[in-house]
């Protein structure tokens, strides 16, 4: 890919000279899958409703007419709003697992390489410990999660090899494993029979009690996180080409890092915030993006997005509806994702995706 | 004159005799726990280490006096619901075998004479409890932890502790409650017993599945616990509003008034039946949880608490003076008639 030359004229113009999203047929399909998975899910739980009943309440719900009563509560208050947020976190997590995967040059990458999931999880657990209100868990997960992220690149600038992206990985390991130790000191102090289930229930992820009002925060943040990533795709594709390729074709390398650093780490910490750790979505969905469409950002991103959303959706309504009680979410996706990985990883070919011609 | 031997002889002989007369003064006997090991204990017993938050309810209750520590020091706002000797004493930490939050050399520093456990009695509680006696030598009881079995677990612990007369009479008094619930629940004919919710975590979706130690309280009273396990019962588990709202229970019960307030204001629970009729009871928490929060002792209180609030044409007892009995007895504390009315304020509907 890196010897194909980038189409964009004049090294200024990466992002003015191309449409935002350009519609494949592959994005089409996609877009259209997520909207059937969407509605199928939207009709499928543990309480029943009729999928007339279902087409009704929304029918009735665009038309502006107020839709009362208990389908309408378990539609609008709890089915839609989870699937919205399983949208989000699907969508967020593997933008930013391609991003970061592009970034670092690195399949094995995943959101949370720079301590964004175990900052969080450290803040909402202190939450937990302290009784905080769910909300206030929520904004502190968030808060601490991009601190962390902040210190882990602080660090990595200090160790004086600014920009290195080993430096970077390394010190997200090291305060990622830090935060952990955190987290499992929480654990044994907090009470067994009170708080330590909710911080289980929450380090496994869940999407269980989402609400509304979790979805009018959220998803404006992740709208807003994604745009400098569609905006920069360009940048990113010949980012993925080594830095020096890059700076050759006039890209600001440091720059465009610290924005898509900036950009994931906002996507991920506010899903986090919400979902609690959900692993492996972020690391298996660029891949089988990868799968379709090749390594260009450019055409990754917008996949990645869609399959995300998708898969969230499913995994999700598996999460609900499986077991009387609710199947945490985290757990399916390592299922699943794992069995995934594995069948890619031993798909003929699958390294050449990656192999820079 | 005696040779140098002869002496050495002598001296043994002293020695022994001096060990021989002491000896009987840390006098032994042998008593048997609930899963039948017999452990050797000290005949009076004045320091002892409960290994967990419900076998630390117990202590406290049958012997607050021999209490060493807390597993989990208690919070200021139920300090006034304790006695003072117990109130400020020491958070030790717990053991359970893994992830214990007190090492073998600590708890020997505590010099407890006993270690006591109350809980489930399978396997793994009696090896830990070998393995920990084995290690530190301090004897080791593991009592069976059942609701069902509180009477029994009183008379055992206070008899271990020397104090069975204070023993029998809180057994009596738990088997009054036991009594008086089952005579209850028999008056009121099985369809119009409730289904009930229990709401755990900090917003109310965490519960315990029917069969688990933590809604065992539900199922005592006859009631009905709206939430199925899978397959094995038992366990906590977190749910959706939509398993809730599709479970319709007609009363949902929590012991944190923040869930409480949550339930009664967001517009997931509204659906719910217990909710649109107001059917949402808050228990007291002080000093320990009514309902769980650890399961020991204190649910006994829940019991009659339950009683009223779900059966009100048939609970004939006065709550009130029944709320201040159970304290005074059990906790040994009296609580003021606002604090009284104040634990109760919960119930109304």
């Amino acid at each position: 890919m890196c010897r194909t030359p980038i189409s964009t004229g004049s090294s200024k113009g990466f992002v003015a000279e191309v449409p935002i999203l350009r519609v494949t047929p592959v994005v089409a399909g996609l877009a259209i899958l997520l909207l059937v998975v969407a509605v199928i899910a939207a009709g499928i739980g543990p309480y029943r409703i009729a999928p007339g009943d279902v087409v009704a309440a929304i029918v009735a719900w665009i038309a502006g007419g107020h839709v009362d009563g208990q389908i309408a509560a378990v539609l609008f208050q709890v089915r839609l709003p989870r699937i919205a947020a399983a949208i989000c976190v699907g969508a967020a997590l593997s933008a930013a697992g391609a991003a970061y995967q592009s970034l670092f040059r690195n399949p094995l990458v995943s959101p949370d390489i720079l301590g964004v999931s175990q900052g969080a999880g450290f803040g909402a657990v202190i939450g937990i410990l302290f009784g905080l209100p769910v909300v206030m868990i929520e904004a502190l997960g968030f808060v601490t999660g991009s601190l962390m992220v902040i210190l882990v690149v602080t660090l990595a600038w200090s160790l004086r090899q600014r920009g290195d992206i080993l430096m970077l990985v390394l010190s997200g390991i090291v305060v990622g494993a830090l935060a952990a130790a955190a987290i499992s000191l929480v654990k044994i102090v907090a009470d067994p029979y009170a708080q330590l289930p909710m911080i289980t229930y929450w380090l496994l992820g869940s999407l269980a009690s989402i609400r509304p009002d979790d979805i009018a925060v959220v998803a404006p943040t992740v709208a807003v996180g994604m745009i400098p990533l569609f905006l920069l795709r360009w940048r990113i594709s010949v980012l993925s080409c080594g830095d020096d390729d890059a700076r050759a074709l006039g890209v600001d390398v440091r720059r465009t890092r610290q924005i898509v650093i900036v950009a994931a780490t906002l996507i991920t910490a506010s899903v986090v915030a919400i979902s609690g750790i959900i692993g492996w979505v972020g690391l298996m969905v660029p891949h089988l993006a990868r799968l379709l469409v090749g390594p260009r950002f450019d055409r990754l991103l917008p996949v990645s997005i869609l399959i995300g959303a998708a898969f969230m959706v499913v995994v999700d309504t598996i999460a609900r509806t499986a077991a009387t009680i609710e199947i945490p979410i985290g757990v399916l996706t390592a299922l699943v994702g794992g069995g995934l990985f594995v069948w890619l990883m031993t798909r003929r070919g699958s390294r050449s995706l990656w192999r820079r011609e | 004159m005696i040779g140098p031997a002869r002496r050495l002889v002598v001296l043994l002989a002293l020695t022994l005799l001096i060990f021989a007369v002491c000896a009987p003064v840390v006098h032994a006997r042998t008593v048997t726990d609930s899963v039948g090991r017999r452990v050797e204990v000290p005949d009076t017993i004045t320091r002892v280490f409960a290994a967990g938050p419900p076998a630390g309810i117990f202590l406290y209750v049958v012997a607050p006096e021999k209490m060493i520590g807390w597993g989990r020091a208690p919070r200021d706002i139920d300090k006034p619901f304790l006695q003072p000797m117990v109130r400020d004493l020491p958070e030790l930490g717990r053991l359970t075998g893994r992830g214990d939050t007190i090492s073998a050399e600590r708890l020997m520093a505590a010099k407890p004479d006993l270690i006591i456990d109350l809980g489930s009695v399978n396997e793994t509680y009696r090896s830990i409890a070998d393995r920990i006696q084995a290690q530190t030598g301090i004897p080791y009881v593991l009592i069976d932890g059942r609701f069902e079995n509180t009477p029994a677990a009183i008379r055992l612990l206070a008899q271990i502790l020397g104090v069975s007369a204070r023993g029998e009479e809180l057994a009596k008094a738990s088997e009054a409650i036991f009594a008086e619930v089952d005579r209850v629940v028999a008056t009121v004919p099985e369809a119009s017993r409730p289904r009930i919710y229990l709401a755990r975590g900090n917003d109310g979706f965490e519960t315990g599945s029917r069969g688990s130690i933590n809604t065992e309280i539900i199922e005592r009273v006859g009631a009905v616990n709206v939430v199925e396990g899978i397959r094995e019962a038992g366990g906590l588990a977190r749910v959706s509003p939509e398993h809730v709202i599709g479970w319709a229970p007609d009363t949902i019960i929590t012991i944190d008034p923040a869930v409480r307030d949550l339930i009664m204001s967001r517009p997931e629970w509204q659906p719910v039946p217990a909710v649109r009729n107001k059917r949402v009871f808050l228990l007291p928490n002080q000093p320990f949880g009514t309902i769980d929060l650890p399961p020991s002792l204190n649910r006994l209180i829940g019991l009659p608490l339950l009683l009223h609030a779900l059966y009100p044409a048939q609970a004939t007892s006065d709550l009130k003076t029944e709320l201040r009995d159970f304290y005074r007895l059990f906790y040994q504390v009296d609580v003021q008639d606002a604090d009284l009315d104040r634990l109760l304020e919960g119930l109304r509907r």
